[in-house]
């Protein structure tokens, strides 16, 4: 028999990283995994109220290899090594704890983990929505700025925008001209080919053209007003921060230039930070006309309609104080009609009782084209509603 | 990065090593050694070692596992990997230091002279091994490429097929009967046998064989059986059926004597380490070295220190027999290392233990048997007189091909609507059943029909049928 070294061979160019067309491939189906699984994901608490360059763990299926297998009444056999295991003594915690031994033949926790930033995360989440023409165009266009820039040359104009090296290029070229001219007939104008000086002339000037520019911006404002009140139990808050949470997501993502503005209302309504909005609890009774009429106030101190595109968006448990209801209606079909779009959203979770009337009944009296009401019910409805909601600004945008 | 050692180094020191081989009458196929750094060693883990091979987004899976795992210092990387083909091909990290790399080169010796021995290997043709690999990665390639089927459709069909790859026969030293000869078999079933009696007996009826049926006797190769089977495959898909389910018979012996083999290895650098007159620093080096790769895994099973603990058994009872199996079995016949080289070449894992694991051995390695109870594993039998078998068994079970369920095509036209009809071996064990609905989904994906499936579950036989892709279990009693 025979031996044969091959040494190691560090030059790269020799070298290849094969495993790298596979790997692309690999986390290509794990991002159709990710989409596929989206609903689920963006229902997990973990990801509300992260910032954005955050790495979040999701949970994702579908890059499985799945085989015929064993399942849990297949017992195995283990060494005791210098232990002394009796019967009953707990030995492993399922394949979750013996990371790596055995692999694949038995079945881990149905989970495949990943490392995601919630960017990216966010930026498949609107994939998916696909809702294409969800751009700037579709706001409206409000005149905004005024630009003054130059756009090419004139031979007439006003001296401070003369151009002196465009001037004194024509003069080369000028110069250039008449001597080729000269030379192929010299007899011509032969006083001229002893000219020493050759001066600018009037035809030499140049200046600049300016032209004023306007540039049609589109002024978004989102609302978002949230029932803080005694009622809305840590699910319901959970799941109307869910729903705030995607919006503005997506508006942060979609838009350049969008203001938000966070209103929690219980009997009174306050303007409060994005951290406070999506963190701080209270609690108190239920007064949501308090909450639109903080929001009209705002609406017309700082985003007049005329100017700004107003989007506004509630999510209540719908247990109004019965007196504040007339005064509710009133302002919502104001605020219906200075917004662009008016979304509210019902949280009631299943199994959660009777909570006297729902506003959504009562809220059926909004003639208004863009008011839409919604029902959330669980997790998985969020991602729905939300969808609801856009899809319904984009069909009213597609008539008009 | 430099290294304590050069090429020379290696090169002497094999030489010693192959003087020691040839002295203990191993008889390896001639070997090849690459040295490799640890981003090649991971590669080549992903894809068997092999130099070639096709491409498929599981690998991808794998080495980012892998390599997660290596980068946050979980596990490392082995000492060697070494392909059965002929010549044999192992890869030597460049970065370990020199006592490790005479310690892997000896193992690998015992690995490459069990490849050429052990009769389950006999099946692979070590000497086309790099050329099949090198083949299949082209035919894969080739499909890819063409533009009339394209990467999606590949990676389906091989989705699939890897789904199925290990439902294959598991010895493959008996030959398969061909369609031919299990027709005569099923013919020569169904005549009566000769009676000496005859002019007294009655007449008895033959039944006749049912020749109509596919498969005439339960056919445990699933890719195949669908690939001859199913006329709506392209000649394409065929083929990745057939790559796929090749690779997985190359494997198959290697799954099946993983403690046979890891223990002879071990067996073997051993006692060559230990005649190679080591300078004191690399000899104290390798016992260590030694003793990390050999110590015993608790609560699972490590191959390494179980097979050379049986190996070494053999060794010893069969030098010094004790008065007890003096008296049993007679005076031995044959030497301890007639016997050791006897048993390398017609054992496998399973064999292995149930001839081999003595009641002793079994109790000094203090091997227990556990169960799933929710989400732990506890306990249930530990070695006493009165379940030492039983954790016997339970481990043959648990070694080779035993821990992929038996599953045999039974009909290919049940109810007569070409529904596939396969069963399963219920030995005890019942099926993961989200594993085998999706499982299941792939074997309709290549079958282009209806599948069932007859297992048992929860003590009550059931078939598994998919509807609208759902699983749906039928019991009955």
């Amino acid at each position: 028999m025979s031996t044969i070294f091959r040494p190691y061979n560090s030059s790269s160019g020799q070298r290849s990283d094969r495993s790298a067309g596979d790997r692309l491939r690999h986390r290509q189906k794990v991002r159709e995994a990710i989409r596929n699984n989206i609903a689920d994901i963006i229902a997990e608490e973990s990801i509300i109220g992260k910032d954005h360059n955050r790495i979040i763990k999701v949970p994702i299926r579908g890059v499985k290899e799945y085989r015929f297998i064993y399942g849990d009444n297949a017992p195995g056999v283990g060494e005791g090594g210098d232990g002394d295991p009796k019967p009953g003594d707990v030995v492993g915690q399922g394949e979750e704890g013996k990371a790596g031994q055995q692999a694949g033949n038995r079945p881990g926790v149905d989970y495949y983990e990943t490392d995601v930033s919630l960017d990216e995360l966010i930026d498949l989440m609107f994939e998916d929505l696909e809702l294409p023409d969800l751009e700037r165009k579709r706001l409206r266009k409000i005149e905004f700025e005024r630009l003054i820039r130059q756009k090419g040359y004139r031979r007439k104009g006003i001296r401070v925008r003369l151009d002196k090296k465009r001037t004194a290029l024509s003069r080369v070229k000028r110069k250039k001209a008449m001597q080729r001219r000269q030379s192929a007939r010299p007899q011509a104008n032969p006083e001229l080919v002893q000219l020493e000086r050759f001066p600018f002339h009037r035809d030499d000037l140049r200046y600049h053209h300016t032209v004023t520019d306007t540039r049609e911006e589109s002024n978004a404002v989102v609302l978002c007003i949230m029932d803080t009140s005694g009622s809305m139990d840590t699910m319901k808050k959970y799941l109307s921060r869910s729903f705030f949470f995607l919006l503005y997501q997506f508006i942060s993502t979609r838009y350049q230039n969008v203001e938000i503005v966070f209103i929690a209302h219980h009997t009174e309504a306050k303007e409060v930070t994005e951290d406070e909005f999506f963190h701080k609890g209270e609690s108190g009774g239920t007064m949501i006309s308090s909450g639109y009429i903080k929001a009209l106030e705002i609406i017309e101190q700082r985003y007049h309609p005329a100017l700004w595109n107003v989007y506004v968006f509630h999510c209540s448990d719908g247990d109004n104080f019965e007196s504040d209801n007339p005064a509710t209606l009133k302002a919502a079909q104001e605020l219906a009609k200075a917004a662009n779009l008016f979304g509210y959203g019902e949280i009631k979770p299943l199994g959660s009782g009777y909570y006297g009337s729902s506003l959504i009944s009562f809220f059926s009296q909004i003639q208004e084209p863009n008011f839409l009401a919604v029902q959330i019910q669980k997790k998985e409805d969020v991602w729905s509603s939300f969808k609801t909601f856009l899809t319904k600004d984009r069909a009213k945008e597609d008539a008009a | 990065m430099a290294t304590d050692y050069s090429l020379d180094d290696l090169e002497n020191w094999n030489e010693r090593i192959i003087q020691l081989v040839q002295r203990f009458g191993l008889d390896p196929y001639d070997q090849e050694f690459e040295i490799c750094d640890h981003e090649d060693m991971l590669s080549y883990m992903v894809y068997s070692g092999m130099p070639s091979h096709y491409p498929h987004w599981s690998y991808g899976k794998s080495f980012e596992k892998l390599k997660t795992l290596y980068d946050y210092g979980i596990s490392g990387l082995p000492y060697e990997m070494v392909i059965n083909s002929n010549p044999s091909i192992a890869y030597l990290m460049r970065d370990n230091s020199l006592a490790l790399q005479v310690l892997t080169i000896a193992h690998v010796y015992g690995h490459n002279d069990f490849f050429k021995n052990n009769f389950t290997f006999r099946s692979t043709r070590a000497e086309f091994t790099i050329a099949n690999f090198k083949s299949h990665a082209n035919r894969v390639r080739h499909y890819v490429e063409d533009p009339s089927i394209g990467l999606e459709r590949v990676e389906s069909v091989v989705d699939a097929a890897h789904a199925l790859s290990l439902q294959c026969r598991r010895n493959l030293a008996v030959r398969k009967p061909t369609a031919a000869e299990e027709r005569q078999r099923k013919i020569e079933e169904a005549k009566l046998p000769d009676d000496p009696f005859h002019a007294v007996h009655r007449r008895r009826q033959v039944a006749e064989p049912d020749l109509q049926k596919v498969p005439l006797y339960p056919d445990q190769d699933l890719l195949l059986f669908i690939r001859d089977h199913n006329p709506l495959l392209a000649e394409w898909e065929k083929d990745l059926l057939t790559i796929v389910h090749e690779e997985a018979q190359y494997f198959i012996p290697q799954i099946e004597t993983k403690i046979m083999n890891e223990g002879w290895a071990s067996f073997w650098h051993k006692r060559i380490l230990e005649n190679l007159d080591l300078p004191q620093g690399l000899h104290l080096e390798f016992l260590v070295r030694h003793t990390q790769v050999l110590r015993p895994a608790p609560g699972s099973i490590n191959p390494y220190h179980v097979g050379m603990k049986i190996w070494e058994d053999i060794e010893k009872r069969w030098q010094n027999p004790s008065a007890a199996e003096e008296k049993e079995f007679g005076p031995r016949k044959k030497s301890a290392n007639e016997k050791l080289f006897e048993v390398r070449e017609v054992e496998r894992d399973s064999s292995f233990l149930r001839r081999y694991l003595t009641e002793d051995l079994l109790r000094e390695l203090n091997l227990f048997e556990y169960k799933n109870q929710g989400n732990q594993q506890v306990v249930s039998h530990v070695a006493d007189d009165d379940n030492w078998q039983h954790i016997k068994d339970t481990l043959i079970r648990n070694v080779g091909t035993g821990t992929i369920p038996v599953i045999k095509v039974v009909d290919a036209d049940y109810r007569n609507n070409r529904t596939l009809l396969l069963q399963h071996d219920h030995d005890g064990r019942d099926l993961q059943l989200e594993y085998a609905e999706k499982t299941l989904q792939y074997v309709q994906q290549l079958w282009g029909h209806d599948v069932a499936m007859e297992t048992v579950n929860d003590n009550q036989r059931a078939i598994l049928e998919l509807s609208d892709r759902k699983l749906a279990v039928k019991k009955s009693a």
